[in-house]
């Protein structure tokens, strides 16, 4: 991808509050297309608010609102008029927790995005090519209508990758998709980040250094709600310009 | 991009959808459906209210001041005094209350605080059967068990013992004011004691192991940090108890002896407003005795309105007070 | 010391007396079903559900006309009180923090505490007196009246026990508002709401008074919504306060039915809400 390509998302003067408080403040961005972009910082830093404002999901938080510009592909997608479940459909989510819908079985839980949208058609293929893209189809070949809530955490959080994947998002947005996970099966998710890169942009929230260093090309530092530096994973992690994203990333605080 | 041929979703060309009106026509029609459906309840009361009135108004019209002030009820000659039944209303329900109110908070004390964990599901199955239990199934236990019992052994006892009080004097016939209060306490008790006990549930751990680490026996902690915490909110279980005390009606009529008369005794029969409609509205004379009856109803759904809301508020004071987890 | 030994006494005597109110509470609750039981057993045989009631002094006869009319009443009160009362809970959970939601809210947890006998003059009065005469209809509007403000809170709060992040799961991929509520959370909340709608049946089932001036009674068979109907509960009570010592026979036999007709009730609700908390954890 050559530094000259158009951004996938531009985010340009980007406040949010919730009621009272301003979460999100006078952010601006790029997001280059099939790249991974790490948002690091401190708890309660606005980092989940940030994703969030990504797909406006932050409008379904009573007293939630942002302002500013988020563009996808060049469309605003704050403008009037715009349907903010179509973003969604573009712009896929992956939560912190696992969170499969607990009724269906793990063949359903795949296709619901599709099935809920009215799609018809056959899904079989779909769920498996959502699963093996998700690394999950081994393991769950031969229980697809077993219930979704028989899975352990790491495959959940497969699953409800493997579910985004399904509505074939442009972009996958991930709030620290490996934070309830063990180290085995943060690996694995680790790992699918790499391989997803090739067909989507992820833009990950994370808690973990290391994750942050290993998985994106490129890495936000959130203090407080402002964006303090954005830039090469590779120059935030060795050769910061602001001292607080050094002293963050080098455990110094945060 | 090297996207799969078989992208499901058709993307809209052009990017986001855009539509006229915002949010999308579904979301609109689910939001307004929803809201009619709330709007419904309203809509209820308001009928509800107007059609008490209605069916109230030959009787308003003709006077409903001596509806309250006389005790003579006569529908045959037309007086319509309702003080015996307002008496007996009181009486019932300030028995049931004060046999009620001690003992649910005894039990959900006992329950939350002192007894054995393993006991609070056994006792709470049985409090919910007890408010499970259709009134008129209350009323055929208080006629055949409760009333011969009162008649037999505990007022000829309570005459003996504390005969000089007016309130237990005269013969023990069984059917009465004391039966109807007795057979009500044991029907508000499941309101009363599980509404204690949620209240109790809100009271931080910190304030009882606070008094506790100061030394203070169980008794003392709950004396010293629960109940004054839990103050409000036991005074509403309370109300709660008593809107459903006023407006009881088969167990009362069956065992209250539905005689319009006012006796200091607790051991004489009475009446209550409840009892008086269920026995008279069918076969009412005409227009005005009809309406008497729904005026007496609609005094009944005044205060227990009244009540409610005052329970309602008190009990939700508590609940919200330092710690409520906010839901989804 | 001797104040120590004093507060160890009382918190002694205390707890005795808080135990005792246990005692107390659970005592007629045993009496009375074990009443129901013994006496209402003996009464019980095939007939008794099939038959119609019998005058005083004539053998044999039962409450069959009474148990079909408990039945037809409380259908006719579910076709108009669940879709209420279901609805507006869900309005509750899905739409219920503004004003106006907590206005409905308060109205419905006020107006559950509003006297069944009330609400039966009401449909005296809706019904009964433009029809000119007594008839299952009525009775039926007061049992849906009486329903809806109940069912509203409970069905909202298990509505409310479906997690956000499944709603939130369901928006993120792109599925609109109304369908995650229908298909997402309602569909999660469904063992719950089947359980809340069990427990308004059942107390539907059981009230008497609203009945007593709207379906009336009926000594014979009744299918027909605009004529007088037996019920279990008005039966129960007509025989009871009867001066006949075989009616209250009678009337021990149909408290059992009725008894076992809650009691049923109760337990599939139990058994629903089991269910659906089971398979969501
Ligand atoms: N639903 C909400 N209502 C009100 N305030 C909120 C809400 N969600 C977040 N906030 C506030 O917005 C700010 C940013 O929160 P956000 O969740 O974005 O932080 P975060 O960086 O994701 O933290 P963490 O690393 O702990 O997940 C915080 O001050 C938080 O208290
Ligand atoms: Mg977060």
């Amino acid at each position: 991808m050559s530094a000259a390509a158009p951004p996938k998302i531009r985010v340009e003067g980007l406040d949010a509050w919730f009621g009272e408080t301003h979460a999100v403040r006078d952010v601006s961005l790029d997001v280059r297309p099939l790249s991974v972009l790490a948002v690091i910082g401190p708890s309660g830093c606005g980092k989940s608010t940030f994703l969030r404002c990504l797909n406006r999901m932050h409008e379904l938080v009573p007293g939630g609102r942002a302002t500013g510009k988020v563009t996808l592909d060049g469309e605003d997608l704050y403008a009037r008029g715009v349907d903010p479940v179509s973003i969604r459909r573009r712009v896929g989510m992956v939560f912190q927790r696992p969170n499969p819908f607990p009724t269906m079985t793990i063949a359903d839980n795949v296709s619901a995005g599709l099935r809920l949208n009215g799609w018809k058609g056959r899904l079989e293929e779909i769920v498996e090519r959502c699963l093996r893209q998700a690394a999950l189809w081994d393991e769950v070949k031969d229980r697809l209508h077993s219930p979704a809530t028989s899975l352990s955490g790491g495959q959940q959080q497969r699953l409800c990758i493997a579910r985004a994947l399904a509505v074939e998002p442009e972009v996958l947005l991930m709030d620290e998709p490996a934070s309830a996970l063990d180290p085995i099966a943060t690996a694995r998710v680790e790992e699918l980040m790499h391989e997803l890169k090739a067909r989507y942009t992820i833009v990950v929230v994370t808690h973990n250094m290391q994750q942050a260093a290993r998985v994106s090309d490129q890495t936000a530092f959130f203090y407080m709600g402002e964006l303090v530096e954005v830039g090469d994973t590779e120059t935030i992690f060795t050769n910061p310009r602001e001292q607080r994203t050094e002293d963050y990333v080098t455990g110094k605080f945060g | 991009m090297n996207r799969s041929p078989a992208a499901p979703l058709p993307r809209v060309s052009g990017g986001a959808a855009r539509s006229a009106h915002g949010p999308n026509l579904g979301d609109r029609a689910w939001s307004g459906l929803l809201g009619l459906l709330g709007g419904a309840v309203l809509l209820i009361v308001g009928v509800v209210v107007l059609a008490l009135v209605h069916v109230a108004r030959p009787a308003l019209k003709a006077g409903a001041g001596t509806f309250v002030s006389s005790s003579d009820w006569d529908p045959v000659s037309g007086s319509f005094g309702a003080l015996p039944f307002i008496y007996g209303t009181v009486v019932t329900s300030v028995v049931a209350i004060l046999v009620a109110v001690p003992i649910s908070v005894g039990l959900a004390l006992f329950l939350q605080e002192m007894g054995p964990r393993k006991l609070r599901p056994v006792v709470s199955f049985g409090i919910e059967t007890l408010a499970a239990i259709p009134s008129v199934i209350y009323g055929l236990w208080g006629l055949f068990v409760l009333v011969p019992a009162l008649r037999d052994h505990l007022e000829p006892f309570l005459g003996r013992t504390l005969g000089f009080l007016p309130v237990f004097r005269g013969a023990p016939i069984g059917l009465g004011y004391l039966a109807a209060g007795l057979i009500l306490a044991v029907m508000i008790l499941p309101t009363i004691a599980s509404v204690t006990t949620e209240v109790l549930k809100t009271v931080p751990a910190s304030l009882k192991e606070g008094a506790l680490a100061l030394g203070a026996t169980r008794w003392e902690a709950i004396r010293m940090a629960i109940l004054p915490y839990s103050r409000a909110g036991i005074l509403g279980a309370t109300l709660l108890g008593l809107g459903r005390a006023l407006g009881e009606t088969m167990a009362v009529t069956m065992v209250i002896g539905n005689s319009p008369t006012i006796s200091p005794s607790l051991f004489a029969a009475g009446y209550s407003l409840p009892a008086v409609i269920a026995n008279e509205f069918a076969e009412a004379t005409g227009d005005v005795h009809t309406g008497a009856l729904a005026g007496l109803a609609l005094v009944l759904f005044g205060v227990s309105l009244i009540l409610n809301s005052a329970a309602r508020l008190l009990v939700r004071m508590v609940a919200s007070g330092p710690s409520r987890a906010v839901a989804s | 010391m001797r104040s120590l030994l004093l507060r160890r006494i009382r918190n002694h005597l205390m707890t005795a007396l808080c135990g005792l109110g246990v005692l107390l509470a659970l005592a007629p609750l045993a009496s009375l079903l074990w009443l129901v039981v013994s006496r209402g057993l003996p009464g019980l045989s095939l007939s008794f559900f099939t038959a119609l009631p019998t005058p005083v002094g004539e053998p044999g006869g039962g409450v069959g006309n009474a148990v079909v009319g408990t039945g037809m009443l409380v259908s006719l009160a579910c076709l108009l009180g669940l879709p209420l009362g279901v609805g507006a809970g869900v309005f509750l959970a899905e739409r219920g923090d503004g004003l106006f939601g907590r206005t409905v809210r308060f109205t419905a947890e006020v107006f559950s505490g509003v006297p069944s006998i009330v609400v039966g003059i009401v449909a005296y009065g809706l019904v009964v007196v433009p029809m000119h005469h007594f008839s299952a209809l009525a009775g039926a509007l007061a049992l849906a009246l009486l329903m809806v403000p109940t069912l509203s809170r409970s069905t909202e709060e298990l509505v409310r026990l479906v997690p956000g992040s499944l709603r939130e799961a369901s928006l993120a991929l792109g599925v609109p508002q109304w369908k995650t509520s229908l298909r997402i959370v309602l569909r999660t909340a469904r063992g719950g709401i089947v359980t809340a709608a069990l427990l308004a049946v059942a107390r539907a089932a059981g009230e008497t008074a609203p009945l007593l001036f709207t379906t009336l009674n009926n000594q014979y068979w009744n299918l027909r919504p605009d004529q007088p109907t037996a019920s279990l509960t008005v039966q129960i009570f007509n025989y009871a306060i009867s001066p006949y010592e075989d009616w209250h026979q009678k009337a021990w036999s149909a408290a059992l039915v009725l008894l076992l007709v809650v009691g049923g009730l109760n337990l599939l609700a139990r058994i629903a809400m089991r269910n659906s908390l089971g398979s969501h954890r």
